[in-house]
């Protein structure tokens, strides 16, 4: 097949590889990953190492943080095929990525598609160099699965808002510098008619969080508290504190989820670590004939979904998933648990240490239980392909 | 790697298939096939050979239309879905192929102009066992004589020519010998999907150095790429039929009133139409693989082919369950077309190779040892 744009990209990849290979720190070069070696960011972090800081520094200044955002934004501008030879080339020499964040899944994504000139260029380059820590603000104690009847209220005081109510499962709110939340606005209105998209610096007066312990023993989410927490309209010209329009933040969030639920089923986030099905059957010297058929047909499953979401990202530079995506969370995150269901069966009583041999087995195991609840649960999932993808009847 | 969509020229191929389809092969072929008690309408092979199809993996010089795998899986998938019964699998996917790659020119010509139709004999026993194959090929003077009993031979009462496979000294040999020579006798399977099967004795057959198929002793090696084909567009004729399936089952959901209200509004059959949606999607993903990875590197898709293998096997056997059950009493009846679905999936899903055979492929590809 001619193909006049090879050498251009074999060109890409080779310049791309060798400047990782001069930038990126010896120390954050292996096959080893753990949780404390992802570098969050933030006004509080605390670089690991020297290291950790100087490629972060590296990365950043060339956009390489945020890849596919425009450079003006902090980002380098790459295209699709530029940005996935680049996660090779990280991968292919084994190098950490440079930052992780909230900012650069979800708000980065959100503003991109609905924030103002000024927001962008704002807030983007202080994600990209990892000097802000987002967290997301969306569910409450009464709105789970029915995110859209979200209670905390932003009471209209002319030139600024005073919010009460409170926020959970938001991820190392503890740790954020700044939170995106889904805040009411109008309650007057339909239930997502009168939602905005709310930004709001942690440090505020009235902000407090308080950690959740999980069955895994972590405590990766907090309940976040806003008592009068006073919130300008605006935090300079053309920097309103809301994305988007006013009580449109449920088109924002929609957008966001369906990003989120791409993410979650294609094992962005929560769903990788843990040790190879193969290894562990080996490792164990495992001959129970149930376990084997199980791990026989995980990995049908498995590699078929993988391909799957090869040919759902396909489909998306084509023109779009949409609802389909719902399928991607769905399964994805429904095999995720039966791997380590599976993965707990084959270990034995050698996988039940919350730190043993098996290295930290268990609590992951645990921990993929959020897998199928967190972004929507399966039910909601299953819920949105009957109606939105396979239109069958309403009641 | 191509990507895992459809191109422009696979997707007019698709819509031309499923247009003519349409039009001369919808379900209620079939069973006007089973009332005339014969295998397949020969009209309507007639016109696929016209458009091509018989000669989809035959090379323009012998008269092909040499689309390539992913073309032939396309073709079949479409089949698969309005249950169209046809020589194409043995014929134009699996005899092509091996007799392809055996250069046997005048065979090839033949298949692709529609003047040959041909049936792999390979089963002895319920499973598929190439491996353990004991029918023999005993020598004979210059050449062979063909002693044993195959059976489940797909195609096997119609074809004009039979691909067998026999153990000879020097190992499994694959011949390519006509339907009607001395010693051979079919006799016709009623096996539950209405298709042509046969149980195929060879009684002394003799077979020459001109019938050996590929070199003697090398019979699994000559048939290895027809049955990977084979395979995998036996795996997409199921994922048809779980797309066919699956389309009469949501409509029907859409239009049955009980309790005064649509059935597909309640929640517990809304949940499993789309747990069933998701794994057709999931396996598709397997199908179009599978074609890229026999167009782009024949001889490594054993992996690409037990996976469309298995992961279709299972999906066609959810969705006729489902089909059946949400079609509720009406999908027990002879009447309704869905039974036919069941029948044909059960069938398919042993032909080739089952979900045990192809999920310990892709597990030992995997390095698990199975």
């Amino acid at each position: 097949m001619p193909d006049m744009g090879q050498d251009r990209h074999a060109d890409f990849r080779a310049e791309i590889a060798a400047w990782i290979d001069e930038n990126a720190p010896a120390s954050l070069r292996n096959r080893s990953f753990s949780e404390d070696d992802i570098c969050w960011g933030g006004k509080r972090w605390v670089f690991r190492s020297e290291d950790q800081k100087t490629w972060l520094e590296a990365c950043a200044a060339k956009g390489l943080t945020a890849p596919t955002w425009p450079e003006a934004y902090g980002g380098a501008g790459f295209d699709r095929a530029q940005d996935k030879a680049f996660r090779e080339e990280l991968d292919r020499l084994q190098v950490k990525k440079p930052l992780d964040s909230f900012g650069l899944w979800m708000l980065g994504p959100a503003l991109l598609a609905f924030g103002t000139e000024e927001q962008k260029r704002h807030f983007l380059p202080q994600i990209t160099r990892g000097e802000i820590r987002w967290c997301q603000g969306y569910s409450e104690p009464g709105a789970g699965s029915d995110l859209a009847s979200v209670q905390t209220w932003a009471e209209d005081k002319g030139d600024h808002w005073i919010v009460n109510g409170s926020k959970i499962w938001t991820s190392y709110a503890d740790q954020a510098d700044w939170i995106f939340a889904l805040i009411r606005t109008d309650r007057d209105a339909p239930k997502h008619k009168g939602i905005s998209f709310m930004l709001i610096d942690m440090e505020s007066e009235g902000v407090s969080t308080k950690p959740i312990r999980l069955i895994s023993g972590k405590s990766p989410f907090c309940e976040t508290f806003f008592d009068n927490v006073r919130v300008p309209k605006s935090y300079g010209e053309g920097l309103p504190a809301i994305v988007g329009e006013e009580n449109r933040g449920w088109d924002v969030a929609k957008h966001l989820l369906t990003h989120e639920r791409e993410m979650i089923g294609g094992g962005g986030s929560g769903l990788t670590g843990g040790r190879s099905v193969a290894s562990v059957l080996a490792d164990e010297g495992t001959t129970d004939p149930v376990i084997l058929s199980r791990a026989m047909k995980l990995g049908v499953d498995e590699l078929a979904m993988n391909l799957t979401l090869e040919r759902y990202k396909d489909m998306a530079k084509q023109g779009g998933v949409g609802n389909a995506s719902a399928m991607l969370k769905y399964y994805g995150t429904e095999l995720n648990k039966a791997r380590f269901e599976l993965l707990m069966s084959a270990g034995g009583s050698d996988a039940l240490a919350w730190d043993g041999e098996h290295g930290t087995l268990a609590p992951e195991w645990l921990r993929t239980k959020a897998n199928s609840i967190e972004g929507g649960t399966s039910e909601v999932m299953l819920d949105i392909l009957a109606k939105r993808v396979l239109e069958l009847p309403g009641q | 790697m191509a990507t895992l969509i459809l191109t422009d020229d696979e997707t007019m191929l698709q819509d031309a298939a499923r247009g003519f389809l349409d039009g001369a092969a919808p379900v209620g072929n079939l069973r006007a096939n089973r009332e005339a008690g014969r295998a397949y309408d020969p009209d309507l092979w007639g016109e696929m050979v016209r458009m091509g199809w018989a000669g989809v993996l035959v090379s323009e010089e012998q008269g092909g239309s040499d689309m390539g795998f992913a073309a032939a899986n396309i073709l079949s998938e479409e089949m698969g879905r309005s249950l169209v019964a046809s020589p194409f699998l043995s014929t134009a996917v699996i005899a092509a192929t091996a007799l392809r790659r055996a250069g046997r020119t005048a065979a090839l010509s033949a298949i692709a102009a529609g003047e040959a139709t041909y049936a792999l004999a390979i089963d002895e026993g319920p499973k598929f066992a190439p491996d353990a194959t004991s029918m023999e090929a005993a020598t004979s003077g210059n050449g062979f004589r063909l002693t044993g009993a195959k059976t489940f031979v797909g195609d096997g009462a119609s074809a004009s020519r039979i691909l067998v496979l026999a153990r000879a000294q020097a190992g499994l040999t694959l011949f390519d010998i006509e339907a009607g020579r001395t010693g051979v006798s079919r006799d016709k399977l009623d096996l539950v999907d209405s298709r042509d099967h046969a149980a195929i004795t060879f009684d002394g057959v003799e077979a020459t150095g001109e019938d050996v198929v590929g070199d003697v002793g090398g019979g699994l090696a000559a048939l290895a790429p027809a049955l990977r084909a084979g395979q995998a567009a036996l795996a997409a004729e199921l994922t048809g039929l779980s797309a066919g399936a699956f389309e009469m089952t949501a409509g029907y959901l859409k239009e049955r009133k009980q309790f005064g209200r649509h059935i597909g509004s309640f929640q517990a059959l809304q949940h499993r139409a789309a747990h069933l949606w998701s794994e057709i999607e999931v396996t598709a993903s397997t199908i179009i693989n599978a074609g890229r990875v026999l167009d782009a590197t024949p001889d490594e898709a054993d992996l690409a082919v037990s996976l469309a293998k298995a992961r279709a096997t299972e999906t066609a056997n959810l969705a006729v369950r489902e089909g059946v059950q949400m079609h509720g009493g009406i999908g027990m009846t002879d009447e309704f077309d869905m039974g036919f679905y069941m029948k044909r999936a059960r069938v398919a899903a042993e032909w080739l190779g089952d979900y045990g055979y192809h999920a310990a492929v892709v597990a030992k590809a995997r390095g698990m040892a199975a």
